[in-house]
């Protein structure tokens, strides 16, 4: 059997467009804030759940992504995801990791100058 | 400049209504989201990797400086202080939140702007040439034309639900800026014989999975009949264009399947029922009402020879620099064509701040210029510019951070919003850019180069008209890792080619040194001002191929 690959669940907050990630039942801004599901069963599980909240109007497009442990730290396996998590990495002042955002639980990792 | 007449104004003043209502209802949950995105797509609202994206149409890329100072205004207040033009003359707003949406669209339609047009299966905000009504070899002002084109598209009820977008330039000169045979329909003005305007219209140009370099179907089209020609070609197209596979939907697939031979007789059939119905002809009197609002400005007398200018050259190394590659020849004597470059080394192309919008907006009452203009390789073009005034003019574009002297060079690269920011995108795109631009920072060296196009996209929609470049590069996704192709010899110009593949990608470390090395071969094979481009035509694509993969 394939080793479980952790997930991630995220979604655009309906109003202002916002990338989201769940926690607990509710919608956080921070990445570093999601709840990591190991088993791909509460994943699926969850997003049917959020089907609800599409329902509310709370968010739009939810979706799986797959994370992965690095040292402690938890990161996007996909570049999209690590981008859409942080902000545009040509606008280090801009979204997620802009600097005037609050410290989140897991600090995320300097990715330094690209390429 | 094209102003609103009482319909125009009614008609974007009600659209604005009808979406804030539409908003209204998306929130109020009466609209899901599957019932909603076709209609904010209709307002150039998308929602793309970390917000929603408002793309605002600039018409054949005129703007006022009133209308640079609400774009200004909207990036201050909505956004996080700045635009971004992109490579069909549009102003692109990355971090809009939906329920500002309708206050943004009725700031918008205070200035006789909106975003219609801008998304969708629609025909698209039509471009045109950014020297229009300034450059020395032009036979007509396009954007008469353009205009009359978006008149005739916007509202029309055969055209709402095409079977995909639907791009048209038009091109007024001999020269092509506006890479019109890569559009669904290009319309190039020409002269026949006997020394009459008319139209030459290609169809079947695009870039995208499946690039094509568009045909003729029309050779000599007359003024009167345009858009009943134009109606043709919509009516064969939305008729057996292809509606089951979004892949194959636009009309360059369905010109390369009929053949073009087979789609000129189609189009031919359709546009003489048109002409036998005679409902669409296009009174002269009409198109010269229209042809008004693109009056040139009053041109003073002025000799083609200017001291100050002259002086300013000797004097200053800056603005000679400048003038060398960022002025094009004016068709009035005294005058001049100035590219305000949005490509600053290391920088995003086509970014420009409100700070930036407005100081030029300044500049412009300052010295009286009515108009910029949006270029499609996203730089801003300041069209009658008195020579005299230049040296001032740089002064202040330079105090802006506008004054990159690089207009045609290798820096002054295209390059979409890539993974950056769209949701479309598999790799970046504009750190490529910005890679290039610092590598051959060194201006000695660009002119050495010579006249280079480079062009990147992000993924295989090449909104980067990558196909186009004399240097395109395409981002692509190996299992989660950013990889980049070379292609080699294309050109979006009046000689237009579709660039060829050298080979398999290169990682992100890889292609800055690998454009170097393209770069390298050219040096070293050119005869006398070859330009790159005809350097791969001459040689083609085995001694750079031969190069770039030698240590593979």
């Amino acid at each position: 059997m394939a080793t479980p690959v952790p997930q991630v669940l995220t979604a655009n907050r309906l109003r202002d467009g916002d990338v989201v990630y769940w926690r607990d039942g509710a919608w956080v801004e921070a990445f570093a804030d999601a709840q990591i599901f190991e088993a791909k069963a509460d994943a699926d599980a969850t997003l049917l759940r959020a089907a609800a909240d599409v329902k509310a109007r709370r968010v739009v497009n939810p979706y799986l992504f797959p994370v992965r442990r690095e040292g402690g730290l938890v990161r996007a396996v996909e570049e999209r995801e690590i981008v859409r998590s942080e902000g545009p990495s040509v606008r280090r002042d801009l979204g997620k990791q802009a600097p005037t955002r609050n410290a989140t639980r897991f600090d995320l990792p300097a990715r330094g100058r690209w390429p | 400049m094209y102003r609103y007449d009482e319909f125009d104004a009614a008609f974007v003043r009600e659209r604005v209504a009808q979406f804030r209502y539409q908003v209204e209802r998306r929130l109020s949950g009466e609209l899901t989201e599957d019932e909603f995105k076709p209609l904010r797509l209709m307002n150039g609202l998308y929602l793309q990797l970390h917000a929603y994206m408002l793309r605002i149409a600039v018409p054949y890329g005129t703007l006022s400086a009133r209308q640079l100072r609400m774009l200004a205004h909207i990036a201050r207040k909505y956004d996080k202080g700045y635009g971004h033009f992109t490579t069909r003359q549009n102003i692109q707003f990355n971090w809009i939140k939906l329920v500002d949406v309708p206050d943004v669209l009725s700031d918008l339609a205070d200035v006789e702007m909106h975003c219609l047009q801008t998304s969708g299966n629609c025909i698209r905000n039509v471009t045109a040439d950014h020297f229009a009504g300034a450059a020395a070899d032009e036979i007509e002002d396009p954007r008469t034309l353009a205009e009359i084109v978006r008149q005739w598209s916007t509202l029309h009820p055969e055209f709402t639900y095409l079977p995909r977008k639907f791009k048209i330039a038009v091109g007024g000169s001999v020269h092509d800026r506006t890479a019109l045979k890569f559009h669904d329909v290009g319309i190039e003005i020409v002269k026949n014989d006997t020394g009459e305007t008319g139209y030459r219209v290609l169809a079947g140009g695009g870039m995208g999975r499946t690039p094509y370099v568009g045909h003729v179907v029309g050779d000599f089209v007359a003024r009167e009949d345009i858009l009943a020609f134009l109606e043709a070609v919509m009516r064969v197209y939305n008729q057996s264009g292809r509606r089951d596979n979004i892949y194959k939907a636009r009309i360059k697939i369905l010109v390369n399947a009929l053949g073009p031979e087979e789609m000129r007789k189609q189009v031919m059939r359709e546009f003489e029922e048109i002409k036998r119905a005679g409902t669409l002809d296009l009174p002269e009197a009409e198109r010269k009402r229209i042809a008004a609002y693109f009056a040139p400005p009053d041109f003073e007398a002025l000799p083609v020879l200017c001291e100050e200018f002259e002086a300013a050259r000797l004097r200053d190394g800056a603005f000679r620099d400048w003038a060398r590659s960022n002025l094009a020849l004016h068709r009035q004597s005294g005058y001049a064509i100035a590219t305000i470059s949005l490509k600053p080394i290391g920088g995003v192309p086509g970014d420009a701040s409100d700070a930036q919008l407005d100081g030029l907006a300044d500049l412009m009452d300052e010295f009286g210029l009515t108009e910029v203009r949006v270029s499609h390789e996203q730089n801003l073009v300041l069209p009658h510019v008195r020579k005299k005034d230049l040296p001032a003019i740089f002064a202040r574009l330079a105090a802006l951070g506008l004054a990159t002297p690089n207009a045609g060079l290798v820096t002054d690269i295209i390059a979409c919003p890539g993974l950056d920011y769209c949701d479309l995108a598999n790799a970046r795109a504009i750190p490529i850019a910005q890679r290039i631009s610092e590598r051959f920072a060194d201006l000695d060296r660009q002119h050495e180069i010579g006249e280079l196009k480079i062009k990147i996209s992000g993924c295989i929609n090449a909104c980067g008209h990558h196909h186009a470049g004399h240097i395109g590069i395409l981002g692509v996704d190996k299992k989660g890792v950013e990889f980049y192709q070379l292609q080699l010899g294309g050109s979006g110009a009046e000689d237009a080619s579709i660039g060829d593949i050298l080979g398999p990608a290169f990682a992100v470390s890889e292609i800055v040194d690998k454009v170097e090395e393209v770069i390298g071969v050219y040096l070293e094979r050119r005869e006398g001002h070859e330009r790159f481009l005809d350097t791969v035509r001459r040689i083609g694509i085995a001694p750079f191929k031969e190069r770039v993969y030698a240590a593979h």
